[in-house]
């Protein structure tokens, strides 16, 4: 039986990380070198974790089945990166980030984790500087800041809108300062198809050579999954190509719990589909809601043009709703409201799956030099997808996925309930509740991969007796023989459909009935459906190719039969959690003004699944306990 | 010291090396030029202009060992470069786009310098070894007679005013790069070196190559 | 809703890094003008797919133009006819119904081919691990608002940061030189205070590693940075060199 325990530290919650690091156990310097690690994936969490760990004297493996540790997914970031620092003087303090990231995800993070994030988001700052990350500055040479949604101050840090991409540059060039130092091995064009677990610890990882089509083990006394989120369930996502859940759906498999997977976020300010043939979603960054207007027409099917529609035949939907947040109302609620518009026949444009974001006012009021400082590259990013001019026409703009704030269960020590099995980052469900707020994920892959990690992996390591383990162990063998039986039999299907044309269809399930508003019965037809098409999947796919060399067929099709599993389980899940809670919204449990209503009577848990066989898991329920903010009703009006 | 040919050899240090020969070569071509322009002054003028160099032989020959030296390593380098660059792609494409990325002149910087090369080795035969080594005419020191027949020969002017022309491309070229290679390149000054290097090489080709012009058609008949 | 564009493609295709390569021509149809070149080659893969056939490889990602993964030399330009953009930004609408389009790879001999399209970037990481970073160990660093930087250097360092790391530079230029790679991390660093201390240390180091790698020599043609996605400017190749002197005149290191 699994008990599921937080390991929150006692005392005072400006304590507990403090008297948490004093209590852990440290490694002696002259030992770390003696204990291997493995990070797979190179994003935000990686990188910095891999990093951190080795310039701390530990040996550290780092894999990803990029070519380079810079093409992962942080990099596509635009807005920001979330701190405390209160540079502004506006009234900002780790108490209030704190309380804004947890009532964004709606009461539903373990506050403990939460307080910790806001306690070292200011050292990422720090850190992020001294590496010579470019953030914007003042003409007086001090860091500039902006406002994201869901705050009411201004405290985002930015490099005009690549702001992932600086922020991963540096946590890539302090890893990249390892591996050419000689202390980090790394591993490119590598996927991680199986974890190894030995005597009930996590003992290494089992991954294709991607060029060659090897199998190769590689054995470390702990593993940290930094692998990212899996958006790409639905098929179109603003998540990368390659994004995929295969890395923590195997560790899954092999007994961690998949925590909360149904709490995923449709992001509200991203580019409308063109057609058929569509390969992902483009998304443009939040930070365009503090000078944008979202709005529809006030009558529905008004296909006037934009310019056409009169002032008074417009509804701002999200000022009407919300005042005091306006158009920077969290991005849950602010994609609901998108959705409802289009629903009730108000989308603008042809196909009526868009709402306007409209800068003709604050054009007006700040002129077209400042909004171009401010914008400029997202407006050029815009007319070059759309064909269409932001200057003269509203853009357009529609929900997509985008960020799962679900993930492997973790303690607070980012320990998975498999030990030794650390999961950082999107991979892991820890601190965004149901919902995260705009520029929190750069900030929680930072904290988790520079400041947590290589405090808590040393406790773990100098606590714990290990048994000398090989990559001749027994065990690697097994699961290498299990990831070369799958790929076998992928690849000997040769039936009618192809990965995509599957893949395309899960993802029309999962947007039509998990998506942003679920019921019941939609739940239920889903987990059917994709139970079903999994079966054909296994029947009827069809892979070319070899399994000895590049095989881009092959590296798809796998990531799609995990994502077939892993569909359902978001079903299951968000058919068990009857209330609505941020990203998850069931059209059973809403307030008559169409708000979320939350259940905290009967769902203040985190549900962490247990797998069984694939379509049949086991619910753990961690009960979240708070202390300090007591769960409201979270309103942004 | 090996840590300064090492850094001559490096891909930046052989760049330096090209940049600084080629800034030599730039200004010898500017005294080479007003030399030249003393033929415009009559007979007298650029016979007196060479009889006076005579007299001061010696250093003339250490000047002329240390333009030697600097072609040489120009050369050398153009040549190490252009091997060593060729090796760095040995697939080349099926479409090539270059044309729509970057200018004629400074793709052609080998071709236009191996053309100047062979118009060197013709022109010292003809103007160098005459004046040097024993022309009959050099010895009455009338050589402003040596140059006007050998641009009597119109084949010779001819070539003589391409040979200018691609000579013209390369400077054009060689002259902002120089500065590029320098690290001269600045936001506010750049666009000066550039039209700098356009009034250079118009200068240069319009000067050296009006002579064949000016001897083939309007000194003709004086010979 | 599909579109109504039919054309022809030749491409480069190569069984692995030994293979002898060569054109092979498709042709692919009903493509939308919206859609954009990679999803066109999507589409061309899939019918592949259907019918059993190894698709073509090509890397790409996050489609949006940041990750750097997606190359490309289409009809002869990096990333296509456009400037300023990768090849996941360019879009079927910049070409003609009825278009002959010639896809080849990154050709270089630092960025061997992997396969078909696929190109081995590696030479890169090596660069930036030899010395494209600024040494500071996690934890221990001053408050950021410490280090004061003007706007201007700022800017400086951001467009010299904004390098994605595609490789085009290369691709683009005639020596396959890396100059304006490794000209953009030497930059950025070279204007920001937290760069000085290892400023002429990391240009010696980074260029030792370039030439060891096999790239060419800059000729200062600029047509990398006519085709650089993010416009990095030349103008960062010149502060490389200026650097890579004061670095030779000034530091004590005779080793380097």
């Amino acid at each position: 039986m699994i008990k599921l325990d937080s390991k929150i530290p006692k005392g005072p919650i400006e304590d507990k990380w403090t008297s948490h690091k004093f209590n852990m156990k440290l490694v002696n310097p002259a030992n770390k070198r003696k204990y291997d690690i493995i990070v797979v994936g190179t994003g935000l969490a990686g990188a910095s974790a891999a990093a951190s760990l080795s310039e701390l004297g530990y040996n550290v493996t780092v894999l990803t089945y990029h070519d380079s540790p810079r093409r992962a997914h942080s990099i596509a970031a635009q807005g920001g990166i979330n701190a405390a620092k209160n540079y502004p003087n506006d009234g900002d303090s780790i108490r209030r980030l704190f309380y804004d990231t947890l009532k964004g995800g709606d009461y539903r993070a373990r506050e403990g984790n939460v307080y910790r994030l806001a306690e070292v988001s200011n050292s990422i700052i720090d850190q992020c500087v001294a590496q010579g990350v470019p953030f914007a500055r003042e003409y007086g040479g001090h860091l500039d800041n902006r406002s994201f949604g869901g705050a009411l101050v201004s405290r985002t840090f930015y490099s005009r809108s690549i702001t992932g991409q600086q922020l991963l540059l540096g946590a890539y060039s302090a890893l990249s300062r390892q591996v050419g130092l000689g202390k980090i091995k790394m591993f490119t064009r590598r996927e991680m198809l199986g974890l190894t677990v030995i005597d009930g610890q996590a003992r290494g990882v089992v991954a294709r050579n991607l060029v060659t089509g090897e199998i190769e083990s590689y054995a470390a006394h702990a593993v940290c999954l930094a692998t990212g989120g899996y958006s790409r369930v639905f098929f179109l996502s603003t998540n990368a190509m390659n994004c995929n859940t295969t890395a923590i759906w195997r560790a899954h498999r092999k007994g961690a719990l998949f925590a909360n997977p149904c709490f995923t976020q449709i992001h509200p300010t991203c580019l409308p589909l063109h057609g058929e043939q569509q390969s992902k979603l483009t998304l443009m960054s939040e930070s365009l809601r503090n000078d944008g207007r979202v709005w529809v027409p006030l009558k529905p099917g008004d296909k006037r043009k934009p310019g056409d529609i009169p002032e008074a035949e417009r509804d701002y939907i999200l000022e009407r709703k919300y005042p005091t947040y306006g158009n920077l109302a969290p991005r849950d609620i602010s994609s609901r409201a998108a959705k409802e518009a289009c629903d009730a026949g108000k989308g603008a444009g042809d196909t009526g799956q868009a709402v306007y974001l409209d800068f003709a006012d604050a054009i007006k009021r700040l002129g077209k030099k400042v909004i171009a400082e401010r914008y400029g590259n997202l407006f050029e990013m815009y007319e070059l997808i759309t064909a269409e001019n932001p200057w003269e026409v509203p853009m357009r703009i529609y929900p997509a996925p985008h960020y799962t704030m679900g993930g492997l269960w973790v303690d607070y020590n980012l320990m998975s309930n498999v030990p030794g099995l650390y999961v950082l980052g999107e991979a892991n469900y820890s601190d965004h509740g149901a919902n995260r707020l705009g520029a929190s994920a750069l900030m929680q892959g930072l904290a988790d991969g520079y400041f947590v990690i290589p405090y808590t992996i040393g406790d773990y390591l100098a606590g714990t007796k290990f048994q000398t383990v090989k990559t001749d162990h027994p065990e690697f063998q097994k699961e290498k023989d299990a990831v070369a039986e799958m790929t076998k039999k992928l690849l000997s299907i040769k039936g009618k459909r192809t990965t995509d044309d599957i893949h395309r269809q899960l993802g029309r399930i999962m947007w039509n009935k998990v998506g942003m508003a679920r019921n019941e019965q939609g739940l239920k037809e889903a987990i059917q459906e994709i139970r079903d098409l999994r079966e054909e999947f296994w029947k009827n796919v069809n892979v070319p190719g070899s399994a000895e060399d590049l095989n881009q067929a092959l590296e798809r099709a796998g990531r799609v039969a995990d994502f077939l599993e892993l569909g359902e389980l978001m079903a299951v899940d968000a058919l068990d959690r009857k209330e609505s809670c941020g990203g998850h919204f069931r059209e059973e449990f809403q307030y008559e003004d169409g708000e979320a209503k939350r259940d905290d009577e009967n769902y203040t848990y985190v549900a962490a699944w247990e797998f069984a066989e694939s379509g049949n898991w086991n619910l753990h329920k961690e009960h979240l306990e708070f202390e300090y903010l007591k769960p409201t009703v979270r309103s942004y009006k | 010291m090996g840590w300064f040919f090492r850094a001559l050899n490096s891909s930046i240090g052989k760049k330096f090396v090209m940049a600084v020969t080629g800034i030599c070569l730039l200004l010898f071509l500017i005294i080479h030029l007003i030399n030249n322009l003393t033929l415009y002054g009559g007979p007298e003028i650029f016979d007196t202009v060479v009889k006076n160099l005579e007299s001061i032989k010696p250093l003339v020959r250490v000047i002329e060992l240390v333009l030697v030296l600097i072609f040489v390593l120009h050369i050398f380098n153009g040549v190490r470069l252009w091997i060593e660059n060729k090796k760095a792609r040995p697939v080349g494409y099926k479409v090539n786009g270059s044309s729509e990325n970057s200018d004629l002149f400074s793709r052609t910087m080998f071709v236009t310098g191996s053309i100047i090369f062979i118009f060197l080795v013709v022109h010292l035969r003809t103007f160098w070894v005459s004046f040097n080594l024993g022309h009959p005419l050099a010895a009455e020191h009338k050589y402003y007679q040596i140059v006007a027949e050998a641009f009597s020969d119109p084949l010779y002017s001819i070539l003589y005013v391409a040979a200018m022309i691609l000579l013209g491309f390369h400077l054009n070229h060689g002259f902002q790069s120089a500065f590029q290679t320098f690290g001269w390149n600045n936001k506010k000054y750049f666009p000066i070196i550039e039209k700098l290097g356009l009034i250079y090489t118009l200068v240069m080709v319009i000067g050296f190559a009006s002579i064949p012009i000016y001897f083939l058609f309007f000194y003709g008949g004086n010979l | 809703m599909s579109g109504n564009m039919n054309l022809t493609l030749k491409i480069w295709r190569q069984a692995n890094a030994n293979a002898v390569g060569g054109f092979v021509t498709f042709n692919v149809k009903n493509i939308s003008p919206d859609s954009s070149f990679l999803e066109m080659l999507d589409i061309l893969n899939e019918e592949l797919e259907a019918k059993g056939e190894d698709p073509v490889a090509f890397e790409h990602d996050c489609r949006e133009g940041i990750c750097g993964a997606c190359s490309l030399v289409i009809n002869g330009r990096p990333h296509g006819p456009l400037a300023r953009i990768t090849t996941c930004q360019l879009h079927m609408r910049h070409f003609k119904d009825g278009d002959t389009i010639w896809i080849e790879p990154w050709r270089a001999k630092a960025f061997p081919i992997i396969k078909d399209l696929i190109v081995d970037r590696t030479s890169f990481e090596k660069i930036i691990q030899a010395g494209g970073f600024i040494s500071v160990d996690t934890g221990g660093v001053p408050d950021a608002n410490a280090i004061l930087i003007s706007k201007d250097a700022i800017e400086k360092a951001t467009d010299a940061a904004a390098c994605i790391g595609c490789g085009a530079c290369v691709a683009a230029c005639k020596n396959a030189s890396a100059m304006l790679f490794v000209s953009a991390k030497v930059s950025q660093f070279a204007v920001l205070p937290q760069g000085q201390p290892e400023r002429y240390q990391r240009v010696q180091a980074m260029v030792k590693k370039m030439d060891e790698m096999g790239f060419g020599s800059c000729t200062n043609t600029y047509a990398c940075e006519a085709e650089c996605p993010k416009g990095i400017s030349v103008r960062n190749i010149a502060q490389l060199n200026r650097d890579y002197f004061n670095a030779k005149l000034k530091s004590e290191n005779v080793e380097a």
